[in-house]
């Protein structure tokens, strides 16, 4: 494109938009140090709120959840997910079907999946908490997961099952001793990819977490702080919050160089 | 090449008698936890509501023929508008931006690329609580037009439509970028210059070559931002400060607050309805594209 592409536009172009993307930000991180708290006017470099982050107990019990539901759902998403990479990508033939039903957990919007879940569950008469929520984070979890686990399938060598299977292998241990740790970077990079949208998944968790004070996400606490304004606390929160999901993403592309699932 | 695609073909076909074992545990999760509440969502919609905000399993059409109430329906449509508006605006601002990446040296533009979809990967609700700590009366912008020696009363930006829409604009933008500058990256650079040799200048290039070839990008980032839009309810319950509603927090108050659940289930098939259209749309778009690239 560079030859019809006047140069001083395109930086022009390129400075706006990477201003707007990042100025609300470093906005944000930048407030999280600042002493005084206020948007207004920087009174020094303190910690201070990070530090009041760590006493408040109902942030603390809202991680603490997060991490409860982020850790079982990632790790039954990624048992089922990879197991169902597998077995989409050693069948061939492709059916339409079961790649819509495979698809559809990535691509239906957040609020039509929580209500759906809500209405089952209720219907169902199954008290809400912290597992129904951890049921419905599998359930996108694991086509993440799926995803990119068949991407590395894509490349994949079948012949070398052959082999296994010729020399005697049943066909557990082949999949367990040969296919597994080719697929063992994607398995961790979608493990990772599931961990982080899971710590940050709002919509579902908040119509299926129920009224419990006990049962609150991070996310939640986050959402209902937010309503009610600006704090400094909050700075410090979403910088942390912030940092973390785009270290680990960066760590699960890192490992998993055919890159995400729609990106 | 045959001798290598063969036997893996002959390895898929020795265990292709069993890939069901693997499939099963995750099909049957989704089965019972995305395909069955979701077909409860369809049959809800059918149902009267109880006295007491319960559900009577009595058929009924008034759910559905109350989504074209024209309190309701204006929401629909204020809905749609909104996220038109937003789409438009992050296509517009993506396509400029994927453009002036390509237009990069070749080594840069992969870092380029990385920052421009890296606060993509962050929490929602924290980017959208940035806009917050933006536009509020004593935000950043409010006290940078104090600092510029401006001493009169801003117009109230925080819980106001456009909020509401620059919410949305920049949650979405990283990845309109991203599917704009795939079709964009893959052009060939020669179809510029055929373009100028045959004596179109550089806008002509643009409108009448590169943009008619860059249609699947513009319509993958239009739909997605439409459709994550038009059902959303986090970004007009923060930044519009429930000044008004959209689907997304109508369809909210009849589960959470109205207790109207046929009735929140009949909108949400609506909503439903309206997005897979539109996702349909995009990819018989991109067929159509990629079909048209093959006959060249």
């Amino acid at each position: 494109m560079r030859s019809i592409a006047n140069p001083r536009l395109m930086l022009m172009i390129l400075s706006a938009v990477f201003a707007f993307l990042y100025i609300p930000i470093s906005v944000l991180f930048a407030l999280s140090f600042n002493e005084g708290g206020l948007p207004t006017a920087w009174t020094g470099f303190s910690v201070k709120w990070y530090g009041a982050l760590f006493r408040n107990s109902d942030i603390m019990g809202a991680a603490l959840n997060t991490l409860v539901v982020a850790v079982i759902s990632t790790a039954l998403a990624t048992i089922l997910g990879t197991l169902l990479a597998v077995g989409v990508e050693i069948r061939r033939r492709k059916g339409r079907f079961l790649e819509t039903i495979i698809f559809a957990p990535m691509i239906i919007p957040d609020i039509v999946l929580a209500i759906a879940l809500l209405s089952f569950f209720s219907l169902l008469n199954v008290t809400l908490g912290l597992h129904t929520v951890i049921l419905s984070h599998v359930v996108f979890n694991l086509a993440f997961v799926c995803s990119v686990v068949r991407s590395r399938l894509k490349t994949f060598d079948w012949s070398v099952v052959e082999a296994s299977t010729d020399l005697g292998a049943p066909m557990v241990v082949t999949l367990w001793r040969v296919v597994l740790p080719v697929m063992m970077p994607a398995v961790i990079a979608g493990a990772l990819l599931a961990f982080t949208l899971s710590l940050d998944e709002f919509i579902i968790a908040f119509f299926t977490a129920g009224a419990g004070r006990d049962s609150i996400t991070l996310p939640m606490q986050i959402f209902a702080m937010i309503r009610f304004g600006v704090t400094p606390e909050i700075n410090a929160l979403a910088a942390i919050v912030m940092t973390l999901s785009v270290v680990i993403l960066a760590l699960s592309q890192r490992l998993n160089r055919g890159g995400l699932p729609g990106q | 090449m045959h001798w290598r695609i063969a036997p893996q073909i002959q390895a898929r076909r020795m265990i292709d008698r069993k890939p069901l074992y693997l499939m099963t545990p995750a099909l049957a999760w989704l089965t019972a936890f995305m395909v069955a509440p979701c077909l409860m969502i369809l049959a809800l919609a059918f149902f009267q509501r109880g006295i007491y905000g319960g559900i009577d399993y009595t058929f009924t059409l008034e759910n559905i023929a109350l989504v074209f109430d024209p309190l309701y329906a204006n929401i629909f449509l204020k809905s749609a508008f909104i996220a038109g508006l937003s789409a438009t605006i992050a296509v517009v601002i993506g396509y400029a931006a994927a453009f002036a990446i390509t237009a990069a040296p070749a080594k840069r533009q992969a870092m380029l690329l990385f920052f421009a979809v890296l606060p993509f990967w962050s929490n929602y609700l924290v980017r959208t609580y940035a806009w917050i700590v933006m536009l509020n009366r004593e935000g950043l912008i409010a006290g940078a037009a104090q600092w510029l020696g401006y001493d009169g009363e801003l117009p109230k930006m925080l819980y106001t439509e456009t909020a509401v829409v620059i919410g949305l604009v920049y949650n979405y933008l990283p990845f309109v970028i991203l599917a704009c500058y795939a079709p964009l990256s893959r052009l060939n650079p020669e179809i510029a210059e055929a373009s100028r040799d045959l004596g179109g200048n550089g806008w002509t290039t643009f409108r009448r070559v590169i943009l008619p070839m860059t249609v699947p990008g513009i319509a993958t980032g239009f739909v997605f931002v439409f459709v994550l839009s038009i059902g959303n309810f986090v970004t007009p319950a923060l930044l519009g400060g429930g000044q008004f509603q959209m689907i997304g927090n109508l369809v909210y108050a009849q589960f959470l607050t109205a207790n109207d659940w046929p009735f929140g289930a009949a909108l949400s098939m609506f909503l439903i309805a309206i997005m897979m259209g539109l996702l349909t749309l995009q990819t018989y778009a991109s067929e159509r594209a990629s079909g048209a690239r093959r006959e060249e």
